[in-house]
C-alpha cells in the first residue's frame, strides 16, 4: 500500500493505468469523459487521437494482440461508448485482453435518458467478459483493478468500466492496494486431471495417424516451443486454425498449415483419415469442421482447453483437459513416447501430391495480376518477417494461404467475429506495441473504406507501416459465394472506390500502385524506403475466388478445388 | 447425448445490481430456454440464491453449469439433477366456487392439501404448495370450475443431504436474523 492522498476520480482513472504499465491509450474525448481527458495531461500516457471509436477499440485490441498485454481504449458516453460495440465484439470472440474506459453521465441523471446517456453496461453484457459501473470516486480504483485482472486472466476478454463524471469529479482518499486482486467468484484457472493426462498421452502413443491442431489459445498461452516438442518427439503433423497460424513455424516439415473452409484440401483429407485429434487451444469453430455429422468420424479425440465451457460443445471428445495449454502440454510432452509415424506422413505427402500443387512463382508472366501473387511476393521479400494485419474477406484467405508465418503473434485478424475494418486500426495499435516491426495492412477495398479514416490517425501520430490494398472492386468474397452458390447474381458487390494513390496523398502519406506482377518488387521497395506510411493500391484480377473451398455445412473432404493452375500454392 | 429434460440448477451469486440481467442474458444468449427462475435472500449476509429450472440433455447442463461459472458474480453453481433434491413451488389459484360449487372446490382442495385462503360470495382462493406435477394436477380438477387467475412462484430446489450448505457455497457470516432464531 502507498501513502493515502486526495485525488478525483478522474486522477485516480490514470493512477491505476499507470500502475497497470499501460503506456498508450487510443480514444476520443467528449462531455461526459472531458474530467478524465483533462487529469490525463499529468500522466506520463500517450494518447492516440482516433477518427472513430471503432478504430480505438480495434487499436487497443491490435495493440493486445501483438504484445500479449491489456490493451485500453476510452470514449465518452452514448455515441462514442456504442461505437466501441463492434471493436468490443471482435475481442470477446477472438478472446482478446482489452480494459475499454468510457464516460457516463451524471449518476443522479441515470435512467433519465439524459443527453448522450446510453445503458452502455446493459449494451455491452453480452459481448464484453464483465463489465462495471462506477458511480463513486470511491469505486474507480477497485474496479479498474478488477477489470484488468479479469480481462487478462483466465480466457482472456474485453472488460469494460463504465465511469460516470461525478465519480470522475468527486474526490477521495486513493490507496494503491497492491495485493493480488479477490474475486470470490472468479475462478480462471484450471488444471487437467492427472488420470485424464495419462488417458491421453495413451491415446497419444497409441495412434497410429494423429494430427494436432494448433489454435489461438496456444498463442494465448506463449506454448509454441511445447507444442512444437510434442509434435517433433512423437513425429505428429500440426494443422493450424486461422488466429493459430505462427504459432508452430510454416516452415516447419510437420507442419500442414491451415485446416478448414479455406485450408489445403490435402490437409483436410487428412484430418479425415486420422485416427487421433490434439485439439490444442481451439473450440473447434464451424469454419474448422464443416458438416459435424462426418467430421473426423474416424478419429479420437483430445481437447486441451481452457474454458471448461467449450468442451463438448461443437464436438464429442474422448478426453478433456480442462486447463491452460501450456501447463498441460509441461504435463504430456515428458510422458509421451518419443515414436515415428513414417507412413502416415508418407501418406500425407502423397495426398499432397494429388493436389497438384504448384508453384506460383514459376508461372510464365500473363500480365494479369493475381492476389496469391501479391501475396506471395510479399512473404518472398520481407522474409516473412513482416507483422500482418489482414482484414476480412478473400485477402484475409489468400494471407493465410500464402504468407508463411513462422512466429507467433505476427499474424493479427479477426477470426470469430469476422469484422470488416478492423485491419488499418488493429494495425495502428499493433505497430504502437511493436514500433520495431514491419508492419503490413492486408485489407480489401471494402473493408479499408469502412476505416480509412484513421490514415489521418497515421499521419497525425507519424507512424509508419505499410498499407497493401487487394483491390479487386468487389465486396470479393461475397461475390464469390454469389458465384457458387447464388447463380451469379452479383447482388450490391460491385464497388466503386475513390483513388487510393490520392487519398493516401490527400492525408500527407504516399500513395503508390501496381497493376501488374513484375511491378510488385519495385513498388514495394519504394513503399519499405519511404519514410511516411504508404498506401498501395495492387489492382488485382476482379472475379478470382479464394479456392480450395469447404462450402457451408459440406463435408471437410468434399472441396472446390482451384480451377486455376495459376493460383496454386507453393511448396517447394 | 442424452434427450433434453428439465434440469434444476441452484446458483448462489453475489447479491449486487444487475447479476440477475447478467444470468438472464446468459442463458437467453446461449439459446437456453428457462422454464423458471426465482431468486431471493440466503442465510449468507450479500448472497442471493437461484433456483433455475432449463430445459437441457446432459452436454448441454454440464455447459451451463460452466457457462453460470463465467460470470464473475457467480459464487457456486449446482445441476441438481444427480442428487437427492427437494423441489417446491408455490401457486395461488383463484376459482369459481359459487353455491353448489363451492364444497366440492373445497373437498378437491382437500384432497390436494391445498389451503383455501380466501372465500368470497362468487371465488375462492387456495394456496398450494408443492411439485410442479402436484399443482398442474389441482389446476386441472379446478379447471372445469373456471379458474379466473392463477399465479405461480417457479420451483425453489434444496439439496436433502445435511454435507450440502450455504457455508460451502458462499463467504461471508450468516444473518443477524439467523443468528437470532438459532
Amino acid at each position: 500500500m502507498t501513502a493515502d492522498t486526495k485525488r478525483t476520480g478522474a486522477q485516480i482513472l490514470w493512477e491505476v493505468l499507470v500502475r497497470e504499465g499501460v503506456e498508450v491509450v487510443f480514444g476520443y474525448p467528449g462531455g461526459a469523459i472531458m474530467p478524465a481527458y483533462d487529469a490525463m495531461l499529468q500522466y506520463p500516457i500517450r494518447h492516440v487521437l482516433v477518427r472513430h471509436e471503432q478504430g480505438a477499440a480495434h487499436m487497443a485490441d491490435g495493440y493486445a494482440r501483438a504484445s500479449g498485454r491489456v490493451g485500453v481504449c476510452v470514449a465518452t458516453s452514448g455515441p462514442g461508448a456504442t461505437n466501441l460495440v463492434t471493436g468490443i465484439a471482435t475481442a470477446m470472440l477472438d478472446s482478446i485482453p482489452m480494459v475499454c474506459i468510457t464516460g457516463q453521465v451524471g449518476s443522479k441523471l441515470i435512467g433519465s435518458d439524459a443527453f448522450q446517456e446510453t445503458d452502455i453496461t446493459g449494451v455491452t453484457l453480452p459481448i464484453t467478459k464483465h463489465n462495471y459501473l462506477v458511480t463513486r470516486a470511491e469505486d474507480v480504483a477497485p474496479m479498474l483493478r478488477q477489470a484488468f485482472y479479469v480481462a487478462r486472466s483466465g480466457r482472456p476478454g474485453p472488460v469494460l468500466v463504465d465511469i460516470t463524471k461525478d465519480a470522475q469529479q468527486g474526490s477521495t482518499s486513493f490507496v494503491w492496494d497492491d495485493r493480488p486482486v479477490r474475486l470470490p467468484g472468479y475462478r480462471p484457472e484450471h488444471k487437467p486431471r492427472a488420470e485424464d493426462v495419462q488417458r491421453a498421452v495413451d491415446l497419444l502413443d497409441a495412434a497410429e495417424r494423429p494430427v494436432i491442431f494448433c489454435g489461438h489459445g496456444v498463442v494465448a498461452a506463449g506454448a509454441g516451443e511445447l507444442l512444437r516438442e510434442l509434435s517433433e518427439k512423437g513425429d505428429i503433423p500440426v494443422a493450424s486454425t486461422l488466429l493459430g497460424l505462427g504459432s508452430f513455424p510454416a516452415s516447419h516439415p510437420l507442419s500442414l498449415g491451415m485446416m478448414g473452409m479455406h485450408g489445403e484440401a490435402w490437409v483436410n483429407q487428412a484430418i479425415q483419415e486420422a485416427d487421433l485429434l490434439v485439439a490444442l487451444g481451439m473450440r473447434f469453430d464451424d469454419r474448422v469442421t464443416g458438416n459435424l455429422e462426418t467430421y473426423a468420424t474416424r478419429a479420437k479425440k483430445i481437447h486441451c482447453e481452457l474454458d471448461p465451457a467449450e468442451v463438448q460443445k461443437n464436438v464429442r471428445v474422448d478426453v478433456a483437459l480442462v486447463g491452460d495449454v501450456g501447463e498441460t502440454l509441461r504435463a504430456v510432452v515428458p510422458a509421451a513416447a518419443r515414436r515415428e509415424r513414417r507412413a502416415w506422413l508418407e501418406r500425407i505427402r502423397s495426398m499432397k501430391g494429388a493436389s497438384a500443387v504448384h508453384d506460383i512463382q514459376s508461372m510464365p508472366p500473363c500480365g494479369r495480376l493475381y492476389a496469391a501473387h501479391v501475396m506471395h511476393d510479399l512473404w518472398r521479400i520481407t522474409e516473412g518477417k513482416a507483422l500482418v494485419v489482414s482484414d476480412v474477406g478473400q485477402h484475409q484467405m489468400w494471407e493465410a494461404q500464402y504468407y508463411k508465418h513462422d512466429f507467433p503473434r505476427k499474424l493479427i485478424t479477426s477470426g470469430g467475429l469476422g469484422t470488416m475494418g478492423f485491419a488499418l486500426p488493429a494495425a495502428i495499435g499493433a505497430k504502437f506495441a511493436c514500433p520495431d516491426d514491419e508492419v503490413w495492412v492486408v485489407v480489401g477495398d471494402g473493408g479499408f473504406q469502412m476505416t480509412a479514416a484513421e490514415l489521418s490517425t497515421i499521419a497525425q501520430e507519424g507512424i509508419k507501416i505499410h498499407v497493401a490494398v487487394i483491390n479487386n472492386g468487389y465486396l470479393g468474397m461475397v461475390r464469390q459465394w454469389q458465384q457458387f452458390f447464388y447463380g451469379g447474381r452479383y447482388s450490391a458487390t460491385p464497388m466503386r472506390s475513390p483513388d487510393f494513390v490520392k487519398l493516401a496523398e490527400a492525408h500527407g502519406l504516399v500513395g503508390l500502385r501496381v497493376t501488374e506482377r513484375e511491378q510488385i518488387a519495385e513498388v514495394v521497395a519504394a513503399a519499405r524506403a519511404s519514410k511516411d506510411t504508404a498506401v498501395i493500391d495492387f489492382r488485382v484480377e476482379q472475379e478470382d475466388s479464394v479456392y480450395p473451398m469447404v462450402p457451408t455445412g459440406a463435408d471437410l473432404h468434399d472441396m472446390i478445388r482451384r480451377p486455376n493452375p495459376l493460383v496454386e500454392t507453393s511448396d517447394s | 447425448m442424452s434427450a433434453p429434460s428439465y434440469r434444476t440448477f441452484i446458483a448462489y451469486v453475489e447479491d449486487l445490481p444487475g447479476v440477475l440481467n447478467r444470468i438472464t442474458s446468459l442463458l437467453r444468449r446461449r439459446n437456453y430456454n428457462i422454464v423458471s427462475l426465482t431468486v431471493g435472500r440466503t442465510e449468507r449476509v450479500g448472497t442471493s440464491r437461484m433456483t433455475i429450472v432449463v430445459e437441457a440433455d446432459e452436454d448441454a447442463a454440464r455447459r451451463i453449469e460452466a457457462n453460470l461459472y463465467k460470470l464473475v458474480n457467480v459464487l457456486w453453481v449446482e445441476d441438481t439433477s444427480p442428487a437427492a433434491t427437494l423441489v417446491r413451488e408455490l401457486a395461488l389459484v383463484k376459482v369459481k366456487a359459487a353455491g353448489v360449487a363451492r364444497g366440492e372446490v373445497m373437498r378437491l382442495c382437500d384432497v390436494f392439501r391445498a389451503r383455501v385462503v380466501d372465500v368470497g360470495p362468487e371465488a375462492l382462493v387456495a394456496e398450494i404448495t408443492g411439485t410442479a406435477d402436484k399443482i398442474d394436477g389441482l389446476v386441472d380438477v379446478l379447471r372445469p370450475f373456471g379458474v379466473l387467475e392463477l399465479v405461480r412462484t417457479g420451483a425453489v430446489a434444496m439439496l436433502r443431504s445435511a454435507e450440502a450448505t450455504g457455508a460451502d457455497r458462499a463467504p461471508g457470516p450468516t444473518t443477524p436474523d439467523d443468528v437470532k432464531a438459532a
